[in-house]
């Protein structure tokens, strides 16, 4: 095991070698040019696939969770403090798009810009970029609320009281049917959701549907360019490096003020505003919201994209969510799904599909523990060894050392 | 096309909620004594856990999310073990406790393996990586472990034999009754919670392990072996995790691959509750929550129980950050 460690380092140094030397021949642009052809291929990849097709659908659920592992990333990678809960602010996303896109309050009767099949029914149906404005208002209000019990907290205890919110969030997701708004209207639909919610529905263009998923993926893949954006910019913003202060030193990033309070509760909300986001569009997508999905495996499964991705590091976190969204919904159950029993073997590979996922965790976080695509400033801090006990533990155990 | 995670989630939507023996009416605090005592009784599960969490926590910082499916391979392995032996329902009682006996001692040397070697494979590699590299280690032995849970017992709770007839009355304090389970679980709780705090505080590797968790570096400076000190911690959570794996067995007479999620959960819960790090602290926090979850499941309905216990851990970290019996660890200064 450790040989195999050492000769895989061994291999990824030669590449790195490898790679510096042939980027210092490219031109100074070259940055430029690959996001441009990036996001152009971005916006034709559709275009590769049937519009029904099993690939497409994983894509666009991969998209929505990479915004999600996005926003995690500003709390957890940015700003250094751990969330177990984030899928609450996904649960109330999604709730928001139960609420008022579908006929669920059915004693009310508002319809805002709401499509002409929508327009004709019960309940409350306002258009897709309304439910989103809300859900980012509600959400990023929910996410500072959190955030008020763990100012005065550090390190893993902030993990567990947000833990503590996830779940209650949960709980009360799974339990609302049995609390009553009046008039015979219940807070959630329990385990046996809320469904038929309205589809995206553009004035002017057109309603989308579940045969047509191109559309669905352009709305995500916008989404996602926003906040990849919104991420960029504020990671090199005044509040982006008084976050990078904060998690590096609370003291004296305080002593040389920086308010603690507003920065902290702002990682929360542009943290949680992104998961409503997503929350509000992956329940459209699926047309219904149900209980049993906002979960503290969620969290779990949104935090191992943003660390294996690369704590802080953006592009690392787009890699980390997408890869590990791919695995998840397309590798093990659609592609590997066959290989078993082509081998003669007679169990079907989703039954190990857990084991699988957790292994290649494991794998992953041994061989490259700072992440596929570690931030810079970590970078630097892991090869030269500053200022971490921890690093001197490791060399004084004989393990293997960065470096 | 159905995702992983969702598959996950269908599983998980259920908490233990433990309505044993005397029927809980719900919304009645008539009978709060038997709550109490079924509280304890739980509790007691939770607390053997727990300390598995909280000496990991003390001396590496990690939060083992590993430790609840090592503490569910222990009721497997128990349950697997006794009915290979011979136990049933119609053995004798000196065959039932001398094969009880023997199946608490391999449920807790396999769990006990089974928690190091994760250390070695999982932790030990990742020991100067960034701090949360080794969570998604422990989150993805998790998943291989619950896995294994899986194809071993299948996707449904599974019956075991109620071979020490759990809810048979010992006793009766004032209309509390006391049932075989209560005594079960408490009585094999307390003496061991004993023996592992005068371990701790006590032996030389006891000394190791508090000298590691408060400065790991200062304690190899001092001829520690930390490394050996970490392995041995690793393991003594998991020998408690095998004995809360029995317990969970017998008291509850079903075993499902998920309960380890759960229990863990809890179990850190009540950690962290008493102040991590802190032995004490973890049980107290264990027999704390057991109690609120009973009297929770009477008065609102176990449903509502999680909501309960986790609006009661923030109520506590607000008020008092450190747990109630918590010291000031290196992080949480």
């Amino acid at each position: 095991m450790e040989q195999l460690i050492q000769q895989l380092r061994e291999w990824r140094y030669s590449w790195i070698q490898g790679w510096r030397t042939f980027e210092s021949r490219l031109p100074p642009w070259w940055t430029r040019a690959l996001a441009g052809a990036l996001i152009a291929f971005g916006i034709l990849f559709p275009f590769l696939f049937s519009q029904g097709s099993g690939f497409l659908n994983a894509t666009i659920t991969a998209l929505a969770y990479s915004v999600m592992a996005l926003g995690l990333n500003v709390v957890v990678g940015f700003a250094g403090l751990l969330d177990l809960g984030y899928v609450a602010f996904y649960a109330i996303g999604a709730y928001c798009a139960g609420w008022f896109g579908s006929e669920f309050f059915f004693n009310r009767h508002i319809h805002i810009l709401s499509s002409p099949v929508a327009g004709k029914l019960i309940g409350i149906h306002l258009n897709f970029v309304f439910i989103l404005v809300i859900a980012v208002i509600l959400t990023a209000f929910f996410g500072a609320i959190i955030g008020l019990p763990t100012l005065r907290l550090r390190g893993d205890y902030i993990a567990i009281v947000t833990l503590a919110f996830g779940e209650i969030i949960d709980r009360i997701a799974i339990n609302g049917q049995s609390i009553h708004l009046g008039g015979g209207t219940t807070l959630t639909g329990g385990s046996i959701g809320i469904s038929a919610l309205d589809p995206i529905y553009i004035p002017g263009i057109g309603t989308f549907d579940q045969l047509h998923l191109r559309p669905w993926y352009w709305v995500i893949f916008a989404i996602l360019m926003l906040v990849l954006f919104v991420n960029v910019r504020m990671r090199d913003s005044r509040l982006g490096r008084a976050w990078v202060a904060l998690r590096e030193d609370e003291v004296a990033a305080v002593s040389m003020g920086i308010p603690l309070v507003k920065t902290k509760l702002m990682a929360y909300a542009i943290g949680a505003a992104f998961g409503g986001m997503s929350g509000v569009f992956l329940a459209t997508f699926q047309t219904v919201v149900s209980s049993d999905r906002f979960n503290f495996s969620f969290s779990i499964f949104i935090l191992s994209m943003v660390i294996v991705g690369g704590l802080g590091s953006v592009w690392g976190v787009l890699l980390g969510a997408l890869l590990l969204s791919y695995i998840n919904q397309y590798l093990i159950p659609d592609v590997l799904n066959s290989i078993p029993s082509s081998l003669g073997l007679s169990f079907s590979l989703t039954d190990i599909g857990l084991g699988i996922y957790g292994f290649l965790l494991v794998l992953v976080m041994v061989l490259r523990p700072q992440g596929l695509i570690p931030e810079r400033r970590r970078k630097l801090e892991l090869a030269k060894g500053i200022g971490v006990g921890e690093t001197e533990l490791g060399m004084a155990a004989g393990e293997g050392t960065e470096a | 096309m159905l995702p992983l995670v969702y598959a996950i989630h269908d599983l998980s939507s259920g908490y233990p909620a433990f309505v044993h023996g005397q029927s809980v009416a719900q919304h009645d605090l008539t009978n709060i004594g038997q709550n109490l005592a079924q509280g304890l009784a739980n509790g007691a599960i939770w607390a053997l856990v727990a300390i598995g969490y909280t000496l990991v926590y003390g001396i590496i910082e990690l939060i083992n999310f590993a430790h609840g499916d090592v503490f569910m391979i222990g009721s497997f392995v128990a349950a697997w073990f006794w009915s290979s032996i011979g136990l049933g329902l119609a053995t004798g009682p000196v065959g039932l406790v001398l094969g009880l006996l023997l199946t608490m001692i391999v449920s807790m040397v396999v769990c006990g393996s089974l928690n190091t070697l994760i250390e070695r494979v999982a932790y030990r590699p990742l020991r100067n990586a960034p701090k949360l590299a080794p969570l998604i280690t422990a989150v993805g032995f998790s998943f291989i472990l619950q896995n294994v849970g899986l194809l071993w017992l299948g996707g449904n709770q599974a019956g075991v034999d109620d071979l020490v007839r759990q809810d048979k009355t010992v006793f009766q304090i004032s209309g509390v009754v006391i049932q075989r389970g209560y005594v079960l679980a408490i009585g094999i709780t307390i003496p061991l919670v004993m023996a592992v705090t005068r371990f701790i505080a006590r032996t030389r590797m006891g000394r190791a392990m508090r000298a590691t968790a408060q400065d790991p570096e200062a304690a190899r400076l001092m001829g520690i072996n930390v490394n050996t000190t970490i392995s041995a911690t690793f393991m003594l959570g998991g020998l408690l995790a095998g004995v809360a794996g029995l317990i969970y067995a017998l008291y509850n007479t079903t075993i499902w691959y998920f309960q380890g999620f759960q229990a863990g959960l809890i179990a850190f819960t009540a950690a962290v509750m008493g102040g991590i790090g802190n032995v004490r602290g973890a049980v107290l926090g264990g027999f704390i929550i057991g109690i609120i979850q009973s009297i929770s499941d009477a008065r609102f309905g176990p449903q509502w129980t999680p909501v309960v216990v986790f609006g009661y851990l923030i109520m506590i970290m607000v008020l008092r950050p450190r747990g109630l019996l918590g010291e000031e660890t290196r992080e949480a200064g």
